[in-house]
């Protein structure tokens, strides 16, 4: 025990030594909290759209104040050939070009129809489809104004139509903070648990303090405990502090329980400074040991569902998130924190980061070899 | 005349040793090499091909309390869309708040136990989305509302009323027809993963050399030390060129996406943005005086950053302008544009000037500036 | 606990021998870095163990050490079979590295406390050892600075403080003086006596063929055999050589593995 002891005061005495290291260890998540939720929202507001009329009718002119009214567009200009627009559309300047053919007003009641075209830069398909979409709805408005005008008696068998009640559960004012906060918090406290051990045990390597601490007694269960408590000590720190900036700055709650939430960080903290051993024991210098780190911070940050939906990918890609401790205490926290769930509804998550623990700890000390 | 001629030579001599001992340096330590080149090829495969912000296969429950062909007729509506798979269906709504919270679902659509029966009487349909992602509750109210309304306007035309003066939309989905999410993530992901790469395999192989000594042999050199400079980075350039190459001939044959512009433009562009990453990395270097040091602040500092600012994942427009702002010091954000546009626009020079003497001028001060500090330490 | 005694030969070697070796090898792949070497060391001797760059010195000294297991042969450190009881031997010998093995980043004090309290040296009798070693080192002004500050001749002889705080029953050295200056050298030689007359048996590596003669025995190690052995003055008598050195290049001459 005094052995295990010693291994902890040196690691811990090692680490706040060094001034520089501490500050990016406390600092840079910090800083990085206070600033980053700020910019994060991905809500497509502000389609901006070109209009090419080329009818200049009063139902074209109505069209127009139509989206110049509209909340969800951003009207960028009219022009009077397609070929002006669709240079805008190249430069990045508009989402999507809506054109009004000549005689529209004339051929929509002559011909009891008309259509329009529109083109949207599809590059980025999410503001393509909903841009695409919120223009669908305006036109389908648009379209029963001037239905109503001509046959106002069809009005009944319109108003006999389906109503969509929507409601939003949990985060109901879509507040982008509510969604990335816990995130960027997830986030930092992976990559301080994870790889400051793996850095810190291929450093010792790296020196060469290694080869002596393998011709001490010390145990290898001994030496990696000795490794594991001070950095599971220091990401669970970053971890409350974040946790307090999250709540008394950020003003999101934890609907849940705090002792609920600070259970599964730690139990991923432990799956995680088991990767980090892994990757220690199998890297050679520092080098080495950041880019297979940064590999895996990556794959483990976007392929979790930190970002983006998990749903949203192929399959195959799904089985590797599902893989990931992450995706599964990302989960828990946003349980926890923004759902207010209870641990009998999330006990499975639980148990999940659990076997990861007993996997990636079992793994590291199969790699972990004492003489190599 | 004749003695600065040979004196040339020498320096020439000299540049040309101190490259040969950086090519030495990486091309022999062939772990780290499989690791630069493995890892970010695996990372565009996999966050190529699995990363996308739209709402695909969205998990949702239907809680049909109804059991009218209505309602039958519009979950299969629902499920045969895309956008949807109808993970649960049940008749009651009880379970309904415990599935959400345990993230099994993203959405409830419910129909009310008269629905559909006898027209006119509780014809409305309840729909409860979960908030987390606030992007994602609004599309899925978006395109649910889509789908019961085109399922009312086809029942409509089925019983004969036409509607009269009904007007289409044709739409054109330019660049991407196919509205293939990748096309828009795989620039995003070539390069957030070169920026990433580049910038911290360089400032962690400088600082390496500080800490075991071997730099301060370099400054008492008789090379200028500008060109010690490019000698440090060349290797780096040529391996992160060749690195880029395959990236992006992955990105076209593996993964898919046109090249429809110049393949000359593309490749001038992107010598341009990994010499701009390069100096980015010097300068690091120049900051962090060990090799943790070096890792943890460009992994701590620059990865979040990276992520959210070069804006394949994260909407830039949709930022305070003071992040507006802060994103244009991030290359990637404009390399990102060049490739975009090259590759799935197919502009010219003229379109992408503008990013093109951004980088430039990033890369000439960043340079200034590492060797501005380089000097400092020389005296 | 008291391990069983061996007996080779009618020889009891627990009570006569520190290290035992007997046709020890060891392979990596096709590589022979040590080829059958058999030796004895002497309890309380000075044993050098002198070769080339490459003649399988290093490897032969982790076997012992209880670093790595050898491919065939036999081998006993402190009584202690180096397959089966390498937890044992290295509860009973200290270390000291090519590498600098001490942390740079804590102080004196601290590095002594921590190896000090690895072996096990109970708190009390840890606090009155440092206080006779930083005596004996001269270093009662530095005691709380960092070691990554001291100069290199001062780490080198704490280095070798550290490594016999324990008081082990054996000492490995390898190539402690490298880079160190003569004086500091001949300094560090004197504490390497005052061990050896403590009755730790000392093992030690060296490139200096001067740093040979004072050894008690000496092997010669040349691609991966030991192509002599015995006391400086034996070697030089065999050889009819003036010094260790002149040994050294006579039998190093054939030497296939230099690098």
């Amino acid at each position: 025990m005094r052995k295990i002891l010693i291994l902890i005061q040196k690691e811990f005495k090692q680490v706040l030594r060094d001034k520089m290291i501490v500050a990016i260890i406390f600092a840079v998540p910090i800083l990085q909290m206070l600033i980053l939720p700020w910019a994060i929202d991905l809500d497509v507001r502000h389609v901006s759209i070109s209009i090419v009329d080329l009818d200049k009718s009063t139902y074209s002119r109505d069209l127009i104040s139509l989206f110049s009214a509209s909340e969800s567009f951003n009207l960028y200009s009219y022009y009077d050939s397609y070929k002006d627009a669709i240079q805008d559309l190249q430069m990045n300047k508009v989402d999507v070009i809506l054109t009004i053919p000549a005689n529209f007003e004339r051929n929509l009641i002559r011909d009891n129809g008309n259509q329009l075209s529109a083109t949207a830069n599809a590059i980025n398909g999410v503001k393509a489809m909903l841009g695409t979409y919120y223009l669908n709805m305006i036109i389908k408005d648009f379209n029963q104004q001037i239905v109503l005008e001509w046959y106002p008696q069809i009005e009944s068998s319109l108003s006999n139509s389906i109503d969509v009640r929507s409601s939003v559960w949990f985060n109901q004012e879509g507040d982008y903070k509510n969604f990335m906060v816990p995130a960027i918090l997830v986030l930092l406290l992976t990559v301080v648990a994870g790889f400051l051990t793996a850095l810190n045990i291929v450093k010792e390597k790296e020196i060469g303090t290694i080869e002596q601490i393998n011709v001490t007694p010390i145990k290898k269960w001994q030496f990696i405990i000795g490794k594991m408590v001070p950095f599971w000590a220091i990401s669970n720190i970053v971890f409350i502090v974040g946790l307090l900036i999250m709540v008394y700055l950020y003003g999101i709650p934890i609907l849940g329980n705090v002792g609920l939430l600070l259970l599964y960080a730690n139990v991923y903290i432990l799956s995680i400074l088991g990767l980090g051993l892994i990757i220690s024991a199998l890297a050679h210098t520092q080098q080495q040991a950041m880019f297979v780190n940064y590999f895996f911070v990556m794959i483990l940050l976007l392929m979790s569902g930190l970002f983006t939906s998990i749903d949203s990918m192929p399959s195959w890609a799904q089985t590797i998130s599902y893989s990931l401790p992450i995706t599964y205490f990302i989960e828990a926290s946003r349980a926890i924190i923004i759902k207010g769930a209870k641990f009998s509804e999330i006990s499975n998550l639980l148990l999940i980061l659990g076997i990861f623990v007993v996997i990636m700890n079992g793994l590291a000390i199969l790699t972990y070899r004492k003489r190599s | 005349m004749h003695h600065k001629k040979k004196n040339n030579t020498k320096i020439f001599k000299q540049f040309g040793a101190f490259i040969r001992k950086e090519f030495y340096h990486v091309f022999r330590d062939k772990r780290t090499l499989l690791v630069m080149f493995a890892l970010p090829a695996v990372q565009i495969l996999l966050f190529g091909f699995a990363l996308t912000n739209e709402l695909k296969n969205a998990n949702i429950m239907v809680v049909n309390q109804a059991s009218s062909i209505e309602s039958k007729e519009i979950t299969d509506k629902i499920e045969a869309s895309p956008f949807f798979t109808i993970k649960m269906a049940e008749h009651n709504a009880e379970n309904v708040e415990t599935y959400i919270k345990q993230g099994k679902i993203k959405a409830v659509v419910i129909f009310p136990e008269n629905f559909g029966r006898a027209t006119g009487k509780d014809n409305t349909v309840q729909l409860i989305t979960e908030g987390t992602d606030p992007n994602i509750a609004k599309t899925i109210i978006n395109y649910i509302n889509a789908i019961i309304g085109d399922y009312q306007l086809t029942e409509l035309n089925k019983n004969g009323t036409k509607m009269p003066f009904t007007i289409d939309v044709e739409v054109a989905m330019l660049y991407n027809p196919e509205l293939n999410g990748s096309m828009m993530f795989i620039p995003g992901v070539i390069a957030m993963v070169m920026m990433i790469v580049c910038t911290t395999l360089t400032a962690v192989s400088v600082v390496r050399e500080k800490e075991f000594g071997s730099f301060e042999v370099l400054l008492v050199s008789p090379l200028r030390p500008i060109l010690v400079l490019i000698s440090k980075a060349l290797p780096y350039f040529v391996l992160s060129f060749a690195n880029l190459i395959i990236i992006l001939l992955m990105s076209k044959y593996i993964l898919g996406v046109p090249l429809k512009g110049s393949v000359f433009l593309l490749m001038a562009e992107s010598m341009l943005f990994i010499l701009t990453c390069l100096t980015f990395g010097l300068l690091f270097s120049s900051i962090a005086e060990t090799q943790a040091v070096a890792m943890l602040l460009s992994m701590m500092g620059m990865l979040l950053p990276t992520i959210l600012f070069t804006g394949f994942i994260f909407p830039l427009e949709n930022m305070p302008t003071f992040y507006q702002w802060l994103a244009n010091i991030v290359p990637a954000k404009w390399y990102f544009i060049v490739v975009k546009d090259i590759m799935l626009k197919g502009v010219g020079f003229a379109s992408i000037w503008k990013e093109t003497a951004i980088l430039g001028g990033m890369t000439i001060t960043l340079t200034a500036l590492s060797l501005l500090k380089f000097k400092k330490r020389m005296q | 606990m008291k391990h069983k005694e061996l007996i080779v030969d009618g020889v009891n070697i627990t009570d006569k021998y520190a290290i035992y070796a007997e046709n020890l090898t060891k392979k990596f792949g096709d590589f022979t870095a040590v080829n059958n070497i058999s030796f004895n060391v002497e309890k309380g001797e000075i044993f050098g163990f002198l070769g080339a760059n490459g003649a399988g010195k290093t490897t032969a000294m982790r076997i012992l050490s209880g670093l790595i297991k050898p491919t065939s042969g036999t081998a006993y450190v402190a009584g202690y079979d180096v397959y089966k009881e390498q937890e044992k031997i290295k509860n009973n010998i200290g270390y000291m590295s090519q590498k600098f093995s001490l942390y740079e980043d804590l102080t004196v004090v601290e590095n002594i406390k921590f190896y000090g309290t690895i072996y096990g040296v109970k708190p009390k009798e840890n606090k009155e050892r440092t206080f006779t070693l930083l005596e004996t080192l001269n270093l009662q002004n530095e005691a709380n600075k960092l070691v990554g500050s001291l100069p290199l001749g001062w780490k080198q002889k704490l280095a070798f403080s550290v490594a016999i705080f324990h008081i082990p029953k054996i000492v490995f050295l390898d190539e402690p003086t490298s880079g160190v200056d003569p004086i500091t050298r001949r300094q560090f030689w004197d504490l390497i006596y005052d061990a050896s007359n403590k009755g730790i048996t000392v093992f030690v590596t060296t490139h200096y063929m001067d740093e040979a003669e004072y050894c008690n025995r000496i092997s010669l190690m040349v691609d991966g055999k030991i192509a002599a052995m015995g006391s400086p003055a034996e070697l030089k008598n065999k050889y009819k050589a003036n010094d260790v050195n002149e040994v050294f290049y006579h039998l190093a001459h054939s030497a296939k593995r230099i690098e």
